[in-house]
């Protein structure tokens, strides 16, 4: 490409025939683009489809087996036992609310500031100790759960004759939430510009006070997600908890005493799923366990929201 | 090829070298009416200039007067942020950019920018950095990107430093140097426009003066539209200047537009003097 003048043939500009080259490639790759984009549009929307399609039926079909189960009474009553008499009795799931409530608190109380702590520890520490403990968080993670159950069971139970309880359960989901907080603590904490913490330092405050009065709260939006997940994760556990934490009819807020938990309840109704109202009390209880994880969750991302929009 | 110099003197009174009005030249890049707005809220109202080719404009003025918002609008980039709007006409050459016919990513190869931090790409030597636009965008060809590299880092007066280890990674250069590493790597897809957004402004004043001398340099490539906070850097490598200013509302308005050496020394705007004599507030 070379420019005409009147006194003749110019050099071509290499500048000028560079532009053209790379405008025409990329012009050129338009039209392709925009079809791996719908393509890949294509692809996220099936995804969608494909996951929320899943998600969808279940809701609908705890919402469509499990609502008319749930009364006041679901909430307010021990199970009662059908009898003769009373074929229909069914009582509710007091029991199994109150002993999540102990053994997820218990949970809750040693793993949050155990994970928030060990979190910060690994994101401002790069050694060989750190590198263990984060691989050791890495590999418990994807543990199955039960594991959690059988140590407990068996370190506690087998081998210091505890007895059954609540706080054993408390003891198998904190497990299972240390890792989950410590490690997404751990990027909340590194996504805390290290200049902000230097100016902290630099006004002679201590370390702890840098960690509690600065980096913590800017950190605290990905904090609460933190706990959140671990949380969520907890409080659908199912097998652990049946190792542990033995069984109850009748609601106790004591943690030295058996408990039950809503998973169990469901595991429960299953089990014993040959009557329609052992059916009940698992449709009934895995609906509001359901409900009580997305409320959680959309609670948890509002007050994020707010958290963050609070900082701008 | 001659540029505006204007130097100020201890005394605060400003010598200009020969400048020819910029407004005389081509244009490269006209804005009319152009106005941001983030989630309703206007950030910029109603800015109307001409960027003349192969000049460098500055827009200056205080924080908060929009300065970097309408720079961003110039090559799409508020796209890319929810919420954002962008009305009015931004020509370049005779294509409104917001047009539809206009895909985006087409005009951001067509308006490089800078950023106010180094941001080489990371994890790529610097030769992949430099040639990162081209490479992504489609061409293939090694000869290509080799000349294109080359000529890019010549023009960004890095060459001499680094012609021997393209290799490396970018991370190994100073601050100064990823900065016009960056700037090589903008030109290298050989944009009409090049935006910078306070490009030396985590720089030494060794590199920010590297940096001011390139650009007189630099023009003759690209038409550089600049934004400053530093009123004696506008001065001294801008032909043209556009002043800004919050308005009671928080939007930036366009308080003047004058060359340079008119702005400096005789500006229209009671608001402009106030400004550049430092009795702003």
């Amino acid at each position: 490409m070379s420019v005409t003048t009147g006194i003749g043939e110019l050099p071509a500009d290499p500048i000028l025939e560079r532009r053209a080259l790379i405008q025409s490639i990329a012009r050129g790759s338009l039209a392709r683009r925009a079809v791996v984009s719908r393509l890949m549009l294509g692809v996220c929307g099936l995804a969608f489809l494909a996951a929320s399609t899943v998600l969808v039926w279940i809701v609908y079909l705890l919402v469509a087996k499990g609502f008319h189960w749930i009364s006041i009474n679901f909430f307010t009553q021990d199970p009662l036992t059908p009898t003769v008499f009373q074929q229909n009795l069914l009582g509710g799931i007091r029991n199994a609310i109150r002993g999540s409530i102990v053994i997820d608190g218990i949970a809750l109380v040693i793993a949050i500031p155990v994970g928030i702590v060990a979190g910060h520890l690994l994101a401002v520490s790069e050694n060989v100790f750190a590198n263990a403990v984060r691989s050791t968080a890495e590999v418990m993670t994807g543990l199955p759960s039960i594991l959690f159950g059988i140590f407990v069971y068996e370190f506690m139970i087998i081998r210091f004759h505890s007895h059954f309880s609540g706080f054993l359960g408390g003891l198998a989901l904190t497990m299972i939430m240390v890792p989950v907080i410590m490690k997404a603590s751990e990027i909340s904490f590194r996504a805390v510009p290290a200049s902000i913490r230097e100016a902290g330092l630099s006004l002679g405050l201590s370390k702890g006070v840098v960690a509690t009065r600065i980096v913590t709260p800017a950190a605290a939006p990905g904090l609460l997600t933190a706990v959140l997940l671990a949380t969520s994760r907890a409080v659908g556990e199912t097998a652990p908890l049946i190792w542990v934490i033995g069984n109850n009819y009748v609601a106790t807020w004591s943690p030295y005493k058996q408990q039950t938990a809503i998973p169990i309840a469901i595991y429960n109704g299953i089990l014993n799923g040959a009557s329609p109202l052992q059916q009940a009390y698992a449709w009934g209880s895995a609906l509001f366990l359901v409900a009580v994880v997305l409320c959680m969750n959309l609670g948890s991302r509002l007050l994020a929201a707010f958290l963050r929009r609070e900082r701008h | 090829m001659d540029s505006a110099i204007t130097v100020p003197t201890p005394s605060g009174a400003m010598t200009t070298g020969d400048v020819e009005d910029p407004r005389l030249g081509a244009i490269a890049m006209r804005l009319k009416d152009v106005s941001v707005s983030f989630h309703g809220r206007m950030a910029v109202r109603d800015v109307s200039f001409e960027v003349p080719d192969k000049r460098v404009t500055a827009l200056i003025g205080p924080s908060g007067s929009g300065k970097t918002t309408l720079l961003r609008a110039l090559n799409r980039l508020h796209d890319v942020t929810r919420g954002a709007k962008v009305e009015g006409e931004i020509l370049l050459g005779n294509t409104n950019l917001y047009s539809r016919e206009i895909h985006p990513t087409l005009t951001r190869m067509r308006v490089g920018m800078v950023f106010q931090r180094p941001n080489p790409f990371p994890t790529m030597s610097i030769f992949d950095n430099v040639v990162s636009g081209l490479r992504f965008n489609g061409v293939r060809k090694r000869a290509v990107l080799n000349e294109a590299a080359e000529s890019a880092l010549i023009a960004a007066a890095l060459w001499d430093r680094v012609k021997d280890r393209l290799k490396m990674h970018a991370s190994s250069l100073s601050g100064g140097e990823q900065q016009r590493l960056c700037i090589a790597r903008a030109l290298a897809v050989e944009p009409e426009v090049l935006l910078m957004d306070e490009p030396t402004s985590a720089l030494d004043p060794v590199s920010t003066q590297r940096i001011e001398e390139l650009l007189s340099e630099l023009k003759a490539r690209v038409s550089i539209v600049i934004v400053t906070h530093n009123m004696q850097q506008a001065a001294r490598i801008s032909d043209l200047c556009v002043f800004l200013l919050m308005g009671d509302d928080g939007a930036g308005e366009q308080i003047e537009v004058a060359p340079t050496q008119k702005l400096f020394t005789d500006p229209t705007d009671r608001r402009t003097l106030d400004y550049i004599q430092g009795r702003f507030g």
